[in-house]
């Protein structure tokens, strides 16, 4: 069990940063994800808490003690891996038993803690068998096995479904976070699947060229984003983006439609926005709202089922498609003109130049 | 007119059989989609049909005539492939007029501007067109592959996969651009894919393949609503359908291991089966007929995933928007009767 500080921590190859200096602070027993696109600082960020990857700036702390400068042995820090880094001549039972035997465990303490995680991950019936003969969920299984059997203080988890199928990750993660929850062993895990960090993380960091740009909980980060990286990047789709202009009272959008502003952002868009007003109005597509008598116009550009329901595609006067989450039912002709609202309390705004979002007045919306 | 017939193709690699007896019939106008996994025969079928690959029986027929011995640049189809092959050194222009240029073709300068201009309009690609593609991103390249087979024109366009090495969110818009293309431009076309959500937002119609076999063919809303058997069943949707095994108890179907009953539908139903239940087609309801225990809950913004244990079952469900559940809490839960699947023990729907 475990905390995780780290201060001021960054990575610098030569002129370039792979992550600039960062705080950030790991509760005991949390599972934080970091999430990001390729390129964004996050493997690295974790290859630096395992102390894989020194450190150019700053400090980590593991349960309030100075680990910078310690061999990634000495951290009780156990790393899983995307590709299993099975040993291929030992059967499963023995890469399971491998870092006990390694630490001069006593036999009987092997075989009880080898049965204990076998158990907890179903893969009893499997401990006979070499990895190679084994599906890629059931090594993945043996690898966390691994890695859990030795109680360490905390788990660092490196992209470990990127390399299953669709179908596997979808248990695998739940599987995971199963774990987590009978273990609560402190846990940082990198993924670049925005739908796996928001399934599985406490709280979720978002990296994008090497900054962070946000930290906060599933429903913090989708509901209320940070910026316009943070509103793309979260959600399938993400969060729709319109341009318009803020007059006194309402935003003027694409094709001359006006958009009452929702109660409580008046005061707050006028201290934000520069004097051209320009605004960026930002709402998920479970807000679009189809009415005949709906304050923007639009013309249907696409429709398509996604099983349990539709996703609308409509196209505003300036080209902007703007997605609508709608009953599984919808059929409409390409070109249909139709009008929408956008349910009030799911608006945000965001600043264009600066792309952060706009508080709403008295603070948080 | 472009109609495209396959009738009973086989196709063998050796020992293996890559293609068992496919037959489909692709209409004039159709974005038609093979879906499967990987070594389900999709991109052998995609080769048959251009001729880059011969069959071992069976015939294909283009608006009713066989095309069985003609050369694959006689079909006149258009390949799309998941790598884009682009000539790095030439403009984004000269790569969309390439194939108009070639010794078979050769039209006028004049008619292969109008072209290109056209279906660079088209996929958003005008400001890119002298730009040499070595220095183009990856969406911005596959743009431009599927701009060279527009230009051709041809009777039917064939997709390897053209989406996949994108990233999710490129992935996303292309979809839905390559879609109200399709449907704006009227062409006929043929789309490989491994991803179910692909094939269910982009087609008319899917085929889904499995072991060289087709499983079913139908509009995206039959293969969700009433998949011909639990191999198709589990492949489309997210998350995933849950199976859970039943036995026939008088005028009810229980749900082995649990408190779960349905009544007994219509038509012929054997002793022991699978029910299957679409996450979102278990309702919580405060007064609902089934009680469960929360197991574990998954946010994912717009929905939430709920794992409800009813006796020994688990069941995945779906709710909307962010749920406040307690792990370990109690919830109660309705199913949607209309919306239950059954399958024999092999699979089959019942």
């Amino acid at each position: 069990m475990a905390t995780i500080d780290l201060k001021q921590v960054e990575k610098k190859f030569g002129e370039s940063h792979a992550v600039k200096p960062l705080n950030l602070t790991i509760k005991d027993g949390e599972f934080v994800v970091l999430l990001g696109p390729s390129g964004c600082g996050k493997t690295t960020t974790l290859r630096m808490i395992s102390g894989l990857e020194a450190v150019s700036n700053g400090n980590i702390l593991l349960d309030g003690r100075d680990v910078t400068w310690l061999h990634p042995s000495q951290r009780d820090i156990a790393f899983v891996f995307q590709f299993f880094a099975l040993y291929s001549h030992m059967s499963a039972r023995e890469n399971i038993a491998f870092p006990l035997q390694a630490q001069g465990e006593k036999r009987d303490q092997i075989t009880a803690r080898v049965r204990e995680v076998s158990q907890m991950l179903k893969i009893e019936h499997l401990l006979e068998a070499r990895p190679s003969s084994l599906s890629g969920g059931d090594q993945q299984r043996v690898a966390l096995a691994r890695a859990l059997v030795r109680r360490p203080a905390a788990f660092l988890m490196d992209e470990p479904l990127g390399a299953l199928d669709a179908e596997f990750r979808e248990s695998m993660r739940a599987e995971i976070k199963q774990l987590h929850l009978r273990q609560h062993a402190t846990t940082v895990y990198v993924t670049h699947d925005q739908i796996e960090a928001m399934a599985m993380g406490d709280r979720i960091v978002i990296m994008s060229n090497a900054v962070v740009q946000q930290v906060g909980t599933p429903q913090d980060v989708y509901h209320n984003p940070s910026n316009l990286f943070v509103a793309r990047f979260i959600g399938s789709p993400g969060m729709n983006l319109i341009e318009g202009v803020y007059r006194a009272g309402f935003v003027q959008l694409p094709g001359g439609a006006q958009m009452n502003i929702p109660y409580g952002w008046n005061t707050a868009l006028e201290r934000s926005l520069s004097g051209d007003g320009k605004v960026v109005v930002g709402f998920r597509p479970e807000a679009v709202r189809v009415k005949d008598d709906g304050e923007i116009a639009a013309s249907v550009y696409a429709d398509d089922l996604h099983g349990g329901y539709s996703m609308l595609h409509l196209e505003l006067a300036n080209g902007t498609i703007v997605h609508g989450r709608v009953g599984r039912d919808a059929n409409y002709p390409i070109g249909l003109a139709m009008r929408f609202d956008i349910a009030p309390d799911m608006i945000r705004f965001f600043h264009p130049k600066t792309e952060a979002a706009i508080q709403a007045d008295g603070g948080a919306s | 007119m472009s109609n495209i017939a396959l009738d009973t193709i086989t196709k063998r690699f050796k020992e293996t059989v890559a293609l068992d007896e496919v037959s489909l019939s692709v209409k004039d106008q159709e974005f038609f989609v093979l879906l499967g996994p990987t070594g389900a025969g999709k991109t052998t079928t995609l080769r048959v049909i251009a001729g880059l690959e011969k069959q071992d029986g069976g015939h294909v027929a283009f608006d009713g005539a066989t095309v069985d011995t003609l050369q694959p640049a006689d079909r006149d189809t258009a390949f799309v492939f998941q790598q884009y092959s682009l000539y790095p050194n030439m403009t984004v222009y000269d790569n969309l007029a390439f194939p108009l240029r070639s010794p078979l073709r050769r039209l006028p300068e004049a008619t292969i501007r109008q072209r290109v201009t056209s279906a660079a309009e088209k996929l958003r690609i005008s400001h890119l067109l002298e730009r040499k593609t070595a220095r183009l991103s990856g969406g911005e390249m596959q743009r431009v592959s599927i701009g060279r087979a527009i230009v051709r024109q041809p009777r039917v366009f064939l997709m390897d996969e053209p989406l996949s090495n994108l990233d999710a969110k490129l992935r996303e818009s292309l979809r839905v651009e390559l879609k109200h293309l399709q449907k704006t431009q009227g062409s006929t076309s043929i789309f490989v894919t491994h991803d179910q959500i692909e094939a269910l937002t982009m087609a008319d119609r899917i085929a889904v393949l499995n072991e060289g076999r087709i499983a079913q063919i139908g509009t995206p809303h039959d293969i969700y609503d009433r998949p011909a058997n639990t191999f198709v069943a589990q492949l489309v949707g997210t998350p995933r359908i849950n199976l859970l095994p039943a036995t026939r108890l008088g005028t009810h179907l229980g749900v082995d291991k649990s408190p779960l009953d349905v009544p007994i539908p219509e038509g012929y139903m054997p002793e022991r089966l699978l029910l299957g239940v679409r996450p979102e087609d278990i309702r919580l309801e405060s007064n609902g007929q089934f009680t469960g225990t929360v197991a574990l809950t998954e946010p994912l913004g717009v929905e939430t995933i709920l794992h409800i244990t009813a006796g020994e079952q688990t069941l995945v469900s779906v709710v909307p928007g962010v749920a406040a559940y307690v792990l370990g809490g109690s919830v109660r839960f309705n199913l949607a009767r209309e919306r239950l699947h059954y399958f024999d023990l092999d699979g089959k729907r019942l």
